[in-house]
C-alpha cells in the first residue's frame, strides 16, 4: 500500500535495526554530557563574575551614546602628533620582529630534534621559549620599562621578546618537517654539519621563516598599537589618554588609523611574501 | 679501472660559465639591494623607535638585577628558601587566576557561537549573496584588528570597572579570530552533502545542520581549544586597565616594586598557560585524529 511505504512503520524498523540505533544514541549522551558540563561551568562563571541583565543593559545604551559621539571622527588638534605616533608604532613592530626573528634562527635549530642530538639541549630550548611566551607582550613591556625607561624603545624590546618565544616554537616545527636528504646528500660529498645546515636545511626552511615574519609584523602592528598603554610607545597612550577623557570622536579617528594601517600593512606583507617565497605557502 | 668523465669543450665551458656567472651575479645583486633596502628601513625605524643601543648596554645591567631582585624577598633571602613568605597570597591570587580562567573561557565560548552563526555568512560557498559575504567579513575583520585591550579599555567605561568588560573584549575579538578560521574551513568542506540535502528539501540553516556541522565540528572545536589558550594569555592582563583577574594584581605588584609577588605571580600565570596548553594540545590531537579516522 502506498500509504505504508511512506510512512513505514517506525518502531519495527528501531527493533530491527537496534545495534545501529544505539551506536548514535551512545554518541548522543556523550554529546549532551559535554554540552552540560559546558553550560554548567558557562552558568557558574556568569554568577561568579557577576554578568546581570541590569548591568549588561545599562551598559549597551552607554556603549550607544559612545557610538553616537564617535561620529563624526576628528583628530582634534594633534593629527601631527597622531601620524609621529602611528609611525612610532609601526616601527616599533618592524624592529621587534626583526630582531626576534634572528634571535630565534639559532634557538629554532636548538630546539628541532633533526639539527640537536642533545636531548638536555633541546628540552632546556623548549621550556625556554614556552615560558617567554606565557607571559604576555604587556608584562614584557612593564618589564623593559623598568631597564630602558618609557617610550617606544621598550616596546621594542617587548614585542622582541615575547615572539623569540613563538618564533622559535615556528621556527624548530619548520626545521623538523623538512626534507632530510638535501642535508645528507651534503654531508655525503663531505661537508660538514655546518655545511649540511647552511646547503641542506637553510634553503628549505628560509621561506617558511620569512613568510612566518611577515605574517607576525601584520600581528605585532596590532600588539604595539597596544602597548602605549602601559607607557612603551606608539599610539597606544594617546588611545588610551582620549578613552580615559571621554573625546570618542577622536577615540574613533585613533582606531580608524589603526585599522588603515594594518590593511595597509597587510597588503604589502602578503605582496612581499609572493615575491620572496612565490606561491607555494599561499592558500593549500 | 679509473674512467675518465668526457668533458665538454673548452668553449662550450667558458660559455656555460660566463652564463652560471652572470646568473649568479643577478641573484646576487637583487640580495644586495634587498639588504641595503631593510638596512635603510632599519636605520629609520631605529630612529623613530628611538633605539638607543648605548642606553640599552649600560642598563642591560637593570634587567638583570631586575630578574635577580624578583627572586628575593624583602628579608633579601633567596624566596625558594620561604616559599610561605613567598606565596603569601596565595589564596587570593588563586582566586583570581581562577576568575582569570573563566573570563577566558566565557570569552571563548561566547565568541565561538558568535563566530558559528557568523562564518557561513562569511564563505564562498555557503553565504547568501555576494554583498552578505563582504559584510560579513568587513566586521570580522574589524573585530578581530582592534586590539582587546582597546575593548577593553572601552567597555570599562560603559560597564564598570571588573570582569564583565573583559569577557566582552574577549568576546569579540574571538568571534573575529574564530569567524576567519571557520569560514577557511566551511570553505574547504566537500559540497556534496549540501547538495543532498537541498535536493531533498532542506532550507539552508538545516543543510548547514545536517551537512556542514557533522564535516566540521572536529576542527571547530580544535580552533576553540586553541583560542581558548591565547584567550587565557589575553585574559591574564586584562587587569591591567581595570578589566578583572589576576592582571589587577600583577601591575600592582609591578608598579608599586613588591619584588618578590612579581615573580610569585608571574609563575602562577606562566603554570597556568603551560597545563592548559598541554591540556588544549591533548584534546586537539585526539580531536584530530578523530577526524582522521573518519
Amino acid at each position: 500500500m502506498k500509504t505504508s511505504r511512506m510512512f513505514p512503520d517506525q518502531a519495527a524498523i528501531r527493533a530491527h535495526h537496534a545495534a545501529l540505533v544505539a551506536g548514535p544514541q551512545r554518541e548522543r549522551w556523550v554529546t549532551l554530557a559535554i554540552v552540560l558540563v559546558m553550560a554548567g561551568v558557562a552558568l557558574l562563571a556568569v554568577v561568579r563574575l557577576e554578568f546581570s541583565f541590569a548591568r549588561l543593559g545599562s551598559g549597551i545604551v552607554q556603549l550607544g551614546t559612545f557610538l553616537g559621539l564617535m561620529v563624526p571622527p576628528t583628530p582634534g588638534t594633534q593629527l601631527w602628533a597622531l601620524l609621529k605616533a602611528l609611525a612610532e608604532t609601526v616601527a616599533i613592530a618592524f624592529l621587534g620582529t626583526l630582531l626576534a626573528a634572528l634571535i630565534a634562527f639559532p634557538l629554532g635549530f636548538l630546539a628541532a630534534r633533526n639539527t640537536m642530538a642533545n636531548r638536555l639541549v633541546r628540552f632546556l630550548t623548549r621550556r625556554f621559549s614556552d615560558s617567554i611566551r606565557g607571559v604576555d607582550t604587556l608584562i614584557w613591556a612593564l618589564i623593559w620599562i623598568n631597564v630602558v625607561g618609557l617610550g617606544p624603545f621598550a616596546g621594542v624590546l617587548a614585542i622582541m621578546t615575547s615572539d623569540i618565544g613563538a618564533f622559535s616554537k615556528l621556527y624548530s616545527e619548520a626545521i623538523e618537517a623538512i626534507d632530510r636528504r638535501a642535508g645528507e646528500g651534503v654531508t655525503s660529498t663531505g661537508g660538514s654539519r655546518i655545511h649540511a645546515i647552511r646547503f641542506g636545511i637553510v634553503p628549505q626552511v628560509m621561506p617558511v621563516l620569512i613568510s612566518q615574519m611577515l605574517y607576525y609584523f601584520e600581528s605585532n602592528t596590532r600588539s604595539a598599537t597596544i602597548i602605549g598603554i602601559v607607557g612603551a610607545g606608539g599610539i597606544g597612550l594617546y588611545l588610551a589618554e582620549m578613552i580615559r577623557t571621554y573625546e570618542w570622536d577622536q577615540v574613533a579617528f585613533i582606531i580608524l588609523m589603526i585599522l588603515v594601517t594594518v590593511a595597509a600593512i597587510d597588503f604589502v606583507s602578503s605582496r612581499l611574501r609572493l615575491a620572496i617565497v612565490g606561491e607555494r605557502t599561499g592558500r593549500l | 679501472m679509473a674512467h675518465a668523465i668526457p668533458r665538454l669543450p673548452d668553449t662550450q665551458i667558458a660559455a656555460l660559465s660566463a652564463a652560471y656567472r652572470s646568473a649568479q651575479a643577478a641573484k646576487r645583486r637583487t640580495t644586495l639591494i634587498g639588504v641595503l633596502a631593510l638596512a635603510i628601513l632599519i636605520m629609520v625605524a631605529g630612529r623613530v623607535a628611538e633605539v638607543d643601543l648605548v642606553k640599552l648596554w649600560n642598563n642591560a645591567g637593570q634587567l638583570t638585577s631586575y630578574l635577580g631582585r624578583i627572586f628575593y624577598l624583602d628579608n633579601g633571602r633567596l624566596v625558594f628558601t620561604d616559599i610561605t613568605d613567598w606565596y603569601w597570597g596565595l589564596g587570593r591570587w588563586m582566586s583570581r587566576l581562577w576568575d582569570t580562567l573563566l573570563i577566558a573561557y566565557l570569552g571563548t565560548l561566547f565568541g565561538a557561537i558568535g563566530a558559528f552563526f557568523l562564518c557561513f555568512a562569511a564563505t564562498i560557498n555557503l553565504a547568501v549573496n555576494p554583498a552578505q559575504r563582504f559584510f560579513a567579513r568587513r566586521f570580522l575583520e574589524f573585530c578581530r584588528t582592534v586590539p582587546e585591550i582597546v575593548f577593553a579599555l572601552i567597555f570599562v567605561v560603559a560597564f564598570g570597572l571588573g570582569p564583565v568588560p573583559g569577557v566582552l573584549a574577549i568576546m569579540i575579538h574571538t568571534v573575529g579570530a574564530l569567524g576567519k578560521l571557520f569560514a577557511e574551513v566551511v570553505e574547504n568542506i566537500d559540497m556534496k552533502p549540501v547538495e543532498g540535502a537541498i535536493a531533498s528539501g532542506a532550507t539552508r540553516w538545516q543543510a548547514i545542520r545536517y551537512s556542514v556541522v557533522p564535516q566540521v565540528l572536529p576542527n571547530f572545536a580544535s580552533y576553540a581549544l586553541l583560542r581558548f589558550e591565547i584567550n587565557v594569555r589575553g585574559a591574564s592582563v586584562m587587569g591591567f586597565v581595570g578589566a578583572g583577574g589576576i592582571g589587577q594584581d600583577l601591575i600592582e605588584a609591578i608598579r608599586k616594586f613588591y619584588y618578590s609577588d612579581v615573580s610569585a605571580i608571574l609563575l602562577l600565570i606562566i603554570a597556568t598557560v603551560m597545563i592548559i596548553d598541554l591540556v588544549t594540545e591533548r584534546i586537539r590531537h585526539r580531536l584530530i585524529s578523530l577526524e582522521h579516522s573518519r
